[in-house]
């Protein structure tokens, strides 16, 4: 007969009741896995599983509410801002968020984002940006890194040809009603701890009721990128953090008075 | 409640308002401006949600994640601006959520003009968006009509949990005439079952129109097409003036029927025995009584102001029993009672079966002489 456990034990570390039990059809080294964790552990935390309203994207994200246990609408590709803002003005009270990629928010949805951010509309979005169309295999998003391979840049990206790559917290911050703006990276145990305080920190202002706050995340996408989950993380910090520099963007007033 | 001098556009607004609308998302197009203006007033002073939305994509996007809720919701928009809402328009389909859209039509293809037209017939009754999914179509020919079909429209919508669409034209929109609003209902308190709430106490729900199994999607398929046919045998409506000695059928919705009622009165008294069938349900279209119209009378016109839209519904119905002629006026242009007139003296005349060329090129040069004389 085995022992009983010491009446000491306690639990310390459990899957957050945010998630359900499905598993994730995520690659390897994908970091969307870590992000949707962080996300869960934070509405476990502030009670707000039973009242969250998400709204998943299109992408790789598009299962994203197979995985969270909270009530999920699926959104058109880049509609998301639009659909949660639908959603919120009826159910104010709610804690409303998205969950999107870079070619949903920066590309197809960036007139959607952009409005939701010049309404200081009352949602969070969690923004991932691995700089590639994860989904479709591979193909050129609106932040690929210039000269970075990909199915639609398959010389590289020629910025003579494509432009330069969108920063959109950079350009977030600049709307007067974008509260709480900023960017984390997920490649490190030390910066997935200040990814969760950021993400903490947007469900916190939404519920005092601050307005738009956006946690853009720095991600890998090891598949599309033709490497290994260890070359990506490196590929994140030396490659993606010179270009997508991380930091607080925007952070109104009310934001700066949240006790977190 | 008294009738009042009321212009279309906010004539239907009050009318949703009073309904029970809970959210409203819209973007300005002329000419159906004046509703989002009234709605603008209207809904922040009864503490209900009104966005003026950066685009249509952005603003039926908005209603579908409020109809997701369960709420009460509707947009507003004129051609152009509902041909961008189609992408929404397919999502709330497949996610089976209801919601109301009136579509003030105007002049097109392209960005037209802003004159009354018919132009969307085929747009909003056969689809417009992906996939095959079927919205109830109304469309009314007064603003009294306006009124009492918007009212039906939120309840058809919930009934059904599909999109109900009035189609109204720019006239309809922007004509003043007396009518009788209805009186303000209460605000539901109960939200159907499957409505995404985030209510604590029961298992999370899901709201989605993938289904990537190809099984999976055929079944959802179906069951959007069981709903389909159920509408299609209880929900056509139309109305019937002249019919029951009618030689000569002109059928004509919205605007174009309301001008051909004039021309059946002019032609009934002139000894013609003319009669008018006005659908009032576009989709469901009234197939029913065209055919049986059919069996007796000898001769159809479909007057429309586009270039036969709904013509070829009339044809499927008939199914080769009589001819079926056709007269549209195109751009924006509203035809007179004399032109349609003339169109049943001519047909009354006879014979038509066996002249030359299709019906739709024969009605094209009978316009470009008609043209040419003013």
């Amino acid at each position: 007969m085995l022992n009983p456990a010491p009446s000491t034990a306690q639990v310390v570390y459990e899957r957050p009741h945010s998630l359900t039990e499905t598993v994730t059809h995520y690659c390897p080294g994908c970091t969307h896995g870590v992000s949707q964790r962080l996300v869960a552990e934070v509405l476990d935390e502030m009670g707000l599983r039973e009242r969250a309203i998400g709204v998943a994207s299109v992408g790789c994200s598009v299962f994203a509410y197979n995985y969270f246990d909270v009530d999920f609408v699926q959104a058109a590709h880049g509609r998301a801002p639009a659909m949660a803002t639908g959603i919120k003005r009826v159910f104010p009270d709610r804690p409303v968020f998205t969950y999107q990629g870079d070619g949903d928010l920066a590309s197809i949805g960036m007139a959607e984002v952009m409005h939701a951010a010049a309404r200081g509309e009352n949602i969070t979005i969690i923004f991932i940006n691995n700089a590639i169309y994860g989904m479709t295999g591979g193909q050129m998003a609106p932040t690929t890194l210039p000269g970075m391979r990909t199915t639609s840049s398959p010389l590289g990206r020629d910025i003579e040809v494509t432009g330069m790559p969108i920063r959109m917290c950079e350009v977030l911050a600049k709307m007067d009603a974008s509260s709480y703006v900023v960017r984390r990276s997920l490649h490190d145990a030390a910066h997935i701890r200040k990814a969760k305080k950021a993400i903490r920190i947007a469900f916190e202002a939404q519920q005092q009721g601050l307005g738009f706050s956006l946690v853009e995340l720095l991600s890998t996408c090891p598949t599309n990128w033709g490497m290994t989950p260890n070359q990506a993380l490196s590929f994140v910090e030396d490659e993606m953090l010179p270009y997508f520099p991380l930091g607080d963007y925007k952070i109104s007033d009310g934001v700066k008075g949240l006790k977190v | 409640m008294a009738k009042e001098l009321l212009k279309g556009n906010n004539a239907i607004a009050e009318a949703a308002i009073r309904a029970g609308l809970e959210a409203y998302f819209g973007y300005p197009i002329t000419p159906q401006t004046e509703l989002l203006e009234h709605m603008a007033a209207r809904m922040p002073e009864l503490g209900r949600a009104f966005v003026q939305a950066e685009s249509e994509v952005a603003a039926i996007n908005m209603v579908y994640g409020a109809a997701c809720t369960g709420k009460r919701v509707m947009t507003t928009s004129s051609s152009p601006g509902v041909s961008l809402m189609m992408e929404g328009l397919s999502y709330i389909a497949g996610t089976e959520v209801p919601m109301v859209l009136v579509d003030v039509m105007r002049g097109g293809p392209g960005l037209g003009n802003i004159a009354p037209s018919q132009g969307d017939y085929t747009q909003m009754v056969h689809g417009g968006g992906h996939g095959d999914y079927h919205p109830i179509v109304l469309a009314p020919a007064s603003v009294q009509e306006a009124i009492d079909l918007t009212v039906l429209a939120f309840d058809l919508a919930e009934k059904y949990r599909t999109i109900a669409v009035v189609l109204a034209d720019g006239s309809i929109g922007q004509m003043m005439e007396p009518a009788e609003l209805p009186p303000m209902a209460p605000l539901r308190k109960q939200l159907p079952d499957w409505a995404v709430t985030g209510e604590p106490g029961r298992e999370r729900r899901l709201l989605t129109s993938i289904y990537l199994n190809p099984d999976d999607e055929e079944l959802t398929n179906i069951r959007l097409l069981e709903r389909w046919e159920n509408i299609r045998s209880e929900e056509a409506r139309w109305r019937e003036y002249y019919l029951d000695d009618a030689e000569f059928v002109v059928v004509g919705f919205g605007t174009a029927g309301r001008v051909a009622l004039s021309a059946v009165r002019a032609a009934r008294a002139a000894g013609i025995k003319a009669g008018l069938l006005r659908p009032i349900s576009l989709s469901p279209f009234p197939e029913t009584v065209v055919r049986e119209l059919a069996a007796v009378a000898e001769a159809m016109l479909v007057v429309e102001m586009n270039a036969g839209q709904m013509y070829t519904d009339v044809k499927l119905a008939v199914d080769g029993l009589i001819p079926v002629e056709f007269y549209g006026r195109l751009g924006g242009v509203v035809p007179f009672p004399d032109e349609i007139l003339a169109e049943i003296r001519r047909v009354a005349a006879g014979p038509i079966v066996g002249q030359n060329g299709h019906t739709r090129q024969r009605w094209l040069e009978r316009l470009s002489i008609l043209r040419e004389g003013n």
